[in-house]
């Protein structure tokens, strides 16, 4: 409708509903093909990063497991489960949920979708590649680098041509207000290739001198998570917890001031990871200074983003995607102060080099990330297919096993790590005495990592049966609880999910 | 409010800040670093990588040892890497000029290795221990990486190089364990990890 007509409406409120409901269907419409794409994609490599890190994890409390295979030595299998996570899942989920939220936010549609697709079958073709070199034998010990170096030129290539149509879609907004969620999807598909393309260069191509190239490392590694992840799971959070509950961000400037003090102080935090290292003191000291400035940013997105919610937090008992979402913001909040404190020399003193970092790691790709984009997914994926999920009961046991799952994880392997770090400072404990002492928390991990597996299984399974439209037609969305009161909870403001 | 301009700008200027502090400047610092001349000795340290050790960094490499072992040690007073054994010194910067890449690592499931060449010198060992950890190190969780080894059948003498295995881990008889070139290969890479040379910026 032109701007001409649209003056000669007379607009009530429902007809105004009416308007953009269609607008919005006509949008995720244009984003079906390649969204979904991505999600499936993502998906499939999600379960291939379980597996693998079932087997990483056995390894380390059994070395005998599946000992006479080389492919799937630990150092291997470890380093596929984290590129296979990391690029296949992460990276790819992240995509999808970008390409669909610029495409709303912008109210235009996405651009060149079938090129899009051929973008995500040129990156799943390069990680595919680079998981089997890292398996067979090509592998690079670089930390979130260990594809063989020719993948390199491959995945930066699909991702430029996904982030024109990204940011051509952004040029076609009709919207003069630019929301902050766009702020933040806007930086993170700017800082990706950069921090990839450089960092592959610096490292694998033209190898710049000794420990530089751990400090270029750690650079990007940090970054991937702090300028790619981050702003793409704050970027949904931000556009759905309001959506849901019916009700704007409790404050835009708050949300300003967060993104850009993310931008610039996340960008620089990265060599707290060589504290104690053979690198140039003022470079550690700046790396912890920005560390620290970070509870700036995550403060600001913690009380705006329970600002937005609070009155309104019965209805994570309701509503599949914020249930999710909420645990992951929490989550954002937990690592991001987690993060600062043990950047403190004191504090890295003991937990460096210790299974600490590892727990610390996952609470961020996991219980933030993750947790985000399968409440964004719950969201998302019903308004491509056109098809309800088909069992609230096995949204409920996804829930249950991932939220269960990670925390065993993380409480397992922060305790273990935090007296394994105290046990390696004190040279009167025998080095195996160490070693035996982390193998029960080693277990419990294991467990863990089934129960996470099962959470993805049953996830798996309702996102093909939607896809394929299986299961009972329903009229209402699938919620965990029951739809008139939620209904009556979300008000006519609420979308419902 | 209308602000693309000036997200690209802010968004430009915040990663070209931290490219500035985190990749460039530390390259202006350290790129040119070179080996140093030490003590009484001509010689200058460290040496390069040469020869088999190259090949054996490689498997060091492809095989992910760097994700249980470090090979840096910290300094006197910070962890106790010191006390342990792992080194005379903190390791500094010059310490890796030829290293590539460069495998500081950021676990220790297992023991540093930044001087394992010194603190261990012996290739039976090293063979041993590769072939399966639990017979040098009972307990231990390493992985065996008895892929880098070839069973083959005596003929005449057993080779030189044939592992010596305790009885528990015996195979058939009229067999033998032998190393193969990578196997090999690692060891030397294992054998050279020495950072205990005197370098100007970093007294003993
Ligand atoms: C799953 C973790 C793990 C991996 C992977 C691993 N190690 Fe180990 N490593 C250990 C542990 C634990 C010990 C201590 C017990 C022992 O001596 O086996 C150890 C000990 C060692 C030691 C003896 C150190 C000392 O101070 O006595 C050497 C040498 C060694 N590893 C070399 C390697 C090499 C080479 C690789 C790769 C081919 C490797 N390790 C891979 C866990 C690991």
């Amino acid at each position: 409708m032109s701007d001409a007509v649209a003056a000669t409406v007379e607009w009530t409120p429902e007809k105004r509903r009416a308007y953009f409901a269609r607008e919005r269907a006509g949008i995720d419409a244009s984003t079906r093909l390649p969204v979904l794409t991505f999600f499936a994609a993502s998906v499939f490599w999600l379960l291939v990063g379980t597996t693998l890190a079932i087997i990483a994890s056995v390894k380390m409390h059994w070395p005998e497991f599946l000992e006479s295979f080389s492919w799937l030595t630990f150092g291997r299998a470890r380093s596929a489960h984290l590129d296979t996570m990391a690029y296949g899942w992460t990276a790819q989920v992240g995509l999808g949920v970008s390409l669909w939220l610029i495409a709303r936010l912008a109210r235009a549609p996405l651009r060149w979708p079938r090129l899009l697709v051929g973008a995500a079958g040129l990156w799943n073709a390069a990680v595919l590649a680079g998981a089997i070199g890292v398996l067979g034998g090509q592998m690079q010990s670089v930390e979130w680098l260990e594809f063989p170096p020719f993948v390199a030129p491959l995945l930066a290539l699909a991702f430029v041509v996904i982030a024109m149509s990204a940011l051509t879609t952004f040029g076609d907004r009709q919207e003069g207000h630019i929301y902050v969620s766009q702020w933040y999807l806007f930086g993170a598909l700017f800082w990706f290739p950069w921090l990839y393309v450089v960092a592959n260069v610096l490292i694998l191509f033209q190898p710049v001198r000794g420990v530089l190239q751990a400090s270029v490392n750690w650079w990007f590694a940090h970054n991937y998570l702090g300028l790619y992840l981050t702003p793409i799971g704050l970027a949904s959070a931000y556009y759905l917890i309001p959506k849901v509950i019916g009700r704007p961000v409790y404050s835009y400037y708050l949300s300003i001031i967060g993104f850009w003090a993310l931008a610039f102080f996340y960008n620089s935090a990265g060599i707290h990871h060589l504290i104690g290292g053979p690198m140039p003191a003022w470079l550690i000291t700046y790396s912890i200074v920005a560390s620290v400035m970070m509870l700036i940013p995550v403060g600001t997105v913690a009380i705006n983003h329970h600002m937005t919610t609070v009155n309104h937090f019965r209805l994570v008992l309701y509503s599949p995607t914020l249930r999710f979402i909420v645990f992951g913001a929490m989550s954002y909040t937990a690592v991001s102060v987690q993060g600062a404190l043990q950047s403190l020399r004191t504090v890295n003193e003991v937990s460096h080099f210790t299974h600490y970092t590892v727990a610390h790691a996952h609470l961020g790709v996991y219980a933030f990330f993750t947790m985000t984009m399968f409440g964004s997914l719950y969201y998302i994926v019903p308004r491509l297919t056109k098809w309800e999920w088909a069992s609230a009961r096995l949204i409920r046991l996804h829930f249950w096993m991932t939220a269960g799952g990670i925390m065993l994880y993380f409480l397992s392997l922060t305790w273990a790590g935090w007296y394994q770090g105290q046990m390696l400072n004190d040279a009167n404990v025998p080095f195996m005495d160490i070693v035996k002492y982390t193998l029960p928390y080693l277990r419990t991990r294991s467990i863990a990592a089934v129960m996470l597996a099962v959470g993805h299984l049953v996830f798996a399974y309702l996102f093909v049966l939607n896809l394929l439209h299986r299961g009972e037609p329903r009229r209402d969305p699938t919620i965990l609880g029951d739809v008139k009161e939620y209904r009556d909870m979300i008000g006519s403001e609420g979308a419902p999910q | 409010m209308n602000h693309g301009p000036l997200i690209f700008l802010g968004v430009f200027f915040t990663f070209a800040s931290s490219w500035l502090a985190l990749v460039f400047t530390p390259y202006v610092q350290l790129q040119h670093l070179t080996a140093a001349k030490s003590g009484e000795t001509a010689s200058s340290y460290p040496r390069p990588i040469a020869g088999l050790a190259l090949v054996g960094q490689r498997v060091y490499s492809r095989d992910g040892c760097m994700y249980c072992h470090t090979q840096q040690v910290r300094p006197e007073g910070f962890g106790a890497d010191f006390e342990r054994g792992w080194g005379p010194r903190r390791t500094v910067a010059r310490d890796y000029i030829y290293d590539r890449p460069v495998m500081l690592g950021t676990m220790r499931t297992g023991p540093d290795l930044a001087n394992i060449g010194v603190r261990q010198p012996s290739v039976e060992w090293h063979h041993l221990h590769l072939y399966n950890p639990r017979i040098t190190s009972p307990g231990s969780i390493m992985p065996s990486y008895a892929f880098l080894y070839r069973k083959q059948k005596i003929v005449g003498q057993p080779s030189d190089d044939a592992l010596e295995l305790p009885e528990e881990y015996a195979i058939e008889p009229g067999y033998e364990i032998v190393p193969t070139e990578e196997a090999r290969a690692l060891v030397a890479y294992l054998l050279r990890q020495d950072r205990t040379y005197p370098l100007p910026e970093a007294e003993q």
